[in-house]
């Protein structure tokens, strides 16, 4: 069924960092820490990239994510003081959520994973094309007029959004 | 298939070089001596006692140098494949490529004169 | 098969795999060797460039340096490692143990990863990435995030602000730098390091692309910490910043890792704006393109150290008002420059045909590229002399005012 080979070896080692990553984000006590090991999630998630020969992305994952937002979570985690003993970890409704969260677990193999990759679906174990579409193909259809330059610029107009909104947001309000 | 093949340079890399800086620190750990006492322990204060917490006020300034570098990053992660493809596009391409850009200097203009970026 | 081994280097897998080896293993072998020969070389490195940077600082500073320990001092940092090796590692009370020890591992980490896809020669490379110009950015990122890691696990209120002051440093930095990496991205139409060399045969991308490479020189020296952006290990303001509670060897490898960076930074100046290894003969025989490489490097890294040894140090609040108010609007401005200069020539038909490796090919875009760059230098000279005037003639009407009133009381 599943060969032994080494991409196998890789997609479990990276299962592994993003999900252990994940666990520890979710149960550590101390907001560091949690923050480090969402590196390692998002780490993991960059190594998922590479295997599905999208090297840009990966990339991206790791210039954007690991490198600039970590960096701001870690900012933002050391703007609050009581950030290195949290003592509980469950509230009072930790049945419901844990209902909550196999019912989505539920929800989604049976709508999204079983439907196109299981034994009657779509495309059962298709494997990944040798026909990958390079970095050049993506800036070749980024400013394409048929294609996708209409969403390029209004990408460039959210992130403007994003700017002027975290400015107004952090501005002092004394010093105007 | 390739790629995955050169990149399978990058995770064996990543897997062993951590081990060449670990080494003199292995080494150190063998031949270094331990004489720990409280006085060396202290936290360093310029060789006072500690005054106060640990954690500093910290300077919301920093966060926003922060956010700008962010929005910054994600414009420069849309123009890498922009510029790669840029030898075989024609002005269409850089009319798209100048209004982007120009509507993020327009932030970086928004930004230097509402003084977020004094190290204020 | 013998002639498979002749080249054991490039061919060690095929080589292997004729005399017997599985495929895969051979593959495995020949990986296994390359990453320990790429990331052994810069650790041995650091030793000479110790060397180097405290000779040349001494000669600038009119003493010898070190010339006792080997001949003219060279083992002087083998003595310096020992020492370190040695020394008592002192951990303070309430740090966080494994971050604490984990952050020096992973800043060398980053610094060693980046060696894997610089090209040596035309065919020594570790691995020739598609993506390689942003993976080098990416991994530089990763740096920064060992150095808050150091910074927060040291339980140091100026560990601390040294981290943050130095995170927020480097971060700012990182935006013009990757800006002026676009220019020879769009000149050379390829991310790959051994594409943009090989792009380079016909003109060396400092020409065309001269006030990209100023940029990229001078974030470079920002993003490493070097003079004159030196506030990371700023002795006599934060001690040692982010340092401060490291010893022993912990402290001996963030050290190495610094100037291991800042050759490493020099190094991919030479790649991507010096030519790398093109050089007459590089193609015939590999092992000139490894000296022409270094050569090079050490062109752009020597006026470095000079420039550590007589620049003083400037301010954080300058720093950032020069990143953020200078060098990003003129990176932005240079991007736009090139990239219309590039369509014009283009269309009129003066742009060299991919792959093309004669000088005189190249020649018109090029010229016309560096007049353009010239052009907008002497935009942002005019300008700032404008802005000098004025803050000069400021100051002396701020003068003249005070001057006045003693004179009335006269």
């Amino acid at each position: 069924m599943l060969e032994l080979n080494a991409q196998t070896i890789a997609f479990f080692v990276f299962a592994l960092f993003s999900l252990a990553g994940a666990v520890g984000v979710v149960s550590s006590k101390n907001l560091i820490h949690g923050a480090l090991y969402l590196i390692v999630s998002l780490f993991g998630g960059a190594g998922f990239f590479v295997l599905l020969s999208a090297p840009f992305m990966a990339v991206v994952q790791v210039l954007v994510y690991i490198g600039a937002i970590a960096i701001l979570i870690i900012f933002a985690v050391m703007l609050t003081r009581s950030m290195t003993n949290m003592t509980e970890l469950f509230n009072r409704q930790w049945w419901m959520s844990g209902i909550v969260g196999i019912l989505l677990f539920v929800l989604l193999t049976i709508g999204v994973i079983l439907p196109v990759w299981g034994e009657n679906g779509i495309n059962p174990s298709q494997p990944v094309s040798d026909n990958v579409a390079t970095t050049e193909d993506l800036g070749v259809a980024l400013v394409d007029g048929n294609q996708y330059v209409l969403p390029f610029q209004v990408a460039s107009l959210l992130l403007t959004a994003a700017m002027i909104g975290a400015i107004v947001l952090a501005r002092d309000t004394d010093t105007e | 298939m390739s790629v995955v093949n050169e990149w399978a340079f990058i995770g064996v890399f990543m897997a062993l070089a951590w081990v060449l800086p670990a080494a003199p620190l292995a080494i150190s750990w063998i031949f270094r001596p331990r004489r720990p006492n409280a006085i060396k322990m202290q936290t360093y204060e310029c060789g006072v006692e500690t005054v106060g917490d640990t954690w500093v006020q910290f300077k919301v300034q920093y966060y926003i140098y922060g956010l700008v570098f962010l929005v910054f990053d994600v414009e420069l992660i849309f123009l890498f494949p922009w510029a790669m493809a840029y030898n075989q596009l024609d002005f269409f391409a850089f009319a798209a490529g100048l209004l982007f850009i120009f509507l993020l200097t327009d932030a970086l203009i928004y930004a230097w004169k509402k003084n977020a970026l004094e190290w204020a | 098969m013998e002639q498979q081994c002749i080249n054991v280097i490039e061919t060690m897998a095929p080589c292997l795999t004729s005399s017997g080896v599985d495929p895969g293993l051979a593959q495995f072998i020949s990986i296994f060797i390359g990453v320990i020969l790429v990331a052994i070389f810069p650790l041995v490195l650091v030793i000479i460039l110790i060397w180097l940077e405290r000779k040349i600082a001494a000669r600038v500073q009119d003493r010898i340096g070190p010339n006792r320990v080997g001949p003219f001092g060279l083992f002087q940092n083998i003595a310096d490692a020992v020492k370190l090796i040695i020394k008592e590692d002192i951990t303070p009370a309430g740090a966080d143990r494994l971050i604490y020890n984990l952050a020096p591992i992973i800043a060398t980490l980053s610094t060693t990863l980046m060696w894997a896809v610089i090209p040596f020669s035309p065919v020594h490379i570790g691995v020739d990435l598609s993506i390689g110009v942003l993976y080098f950015t990416a991994i530089g990122s990763i740096g920064t995030l060992a150095i808050m890691m150091a910074g927060w696990s040291s339980n140091n209120k100026y560990a601390l602000l040294g981290a943050f002051r130095v995170v927020a440093q480097l971060v700012s930095y990182e935006i013009p730098m990757v800006l002026a990496l676009l220019v020879p991205v769009m000149i050379a139409g390829t991310l790959s390091m051994q594409g943009i060399v090989v792009a380079q045969l016909g003109m060396w991308f400092i020409v065309p692309a001269f006030l990209s490479a100023v940029i990229f020189y001078i974030s470079n020296l920002a993003e490493t910490g070097r003079a004159p952006f030196d506030l990371i290990e700023a002795e006599s303001e934060l001690v040692a910043g982010y340092n401060i509670e490291y010893s022993g060897m912990k402290f001996g490898l963030f050290m190495a890792n610094e100037f291991m960076h800042a050759f490493t930074a020099n190094l991919l100046f030479a790649v991507i704006f010096l030519g790398g290894w093109s050089g007459p003969g590089a193609t015939q025989l590999p092992v000139l393109g490894f000296v022409y490489l270094f050569i090079k490097t050490l062109i752009v890294y020597i006026p470095s150290l000079i420039l550590r040894a007589t620049v003083p140090r400037v301010r954080i609040d300058q720093m950032m008002s020069f990143n953020w108010k200078f060098l990003v609007p003129v990176a932005i401005v240079n991007v736009i420059m090139v990239a219309f200069l590039i369509q014009v020539t283009k269309a009129v038909g003066l742009a060299p045909a991919p792959g093309e490796t004669d000088f005189l090919a190249h020649l018109p875009q090029s010229v016309i590229l560096l007049l353009g760059n010239l052009v907008v230098i002497a935009g942002i000279l005019t300008y700032l002399r404008g802005i000098g005037r004025k803050a000069r003639l400021e100051s002396t009407v701020v003068a003249k005012a005070h001057d006045v009133p003693q004179v009335a009381a006269h």
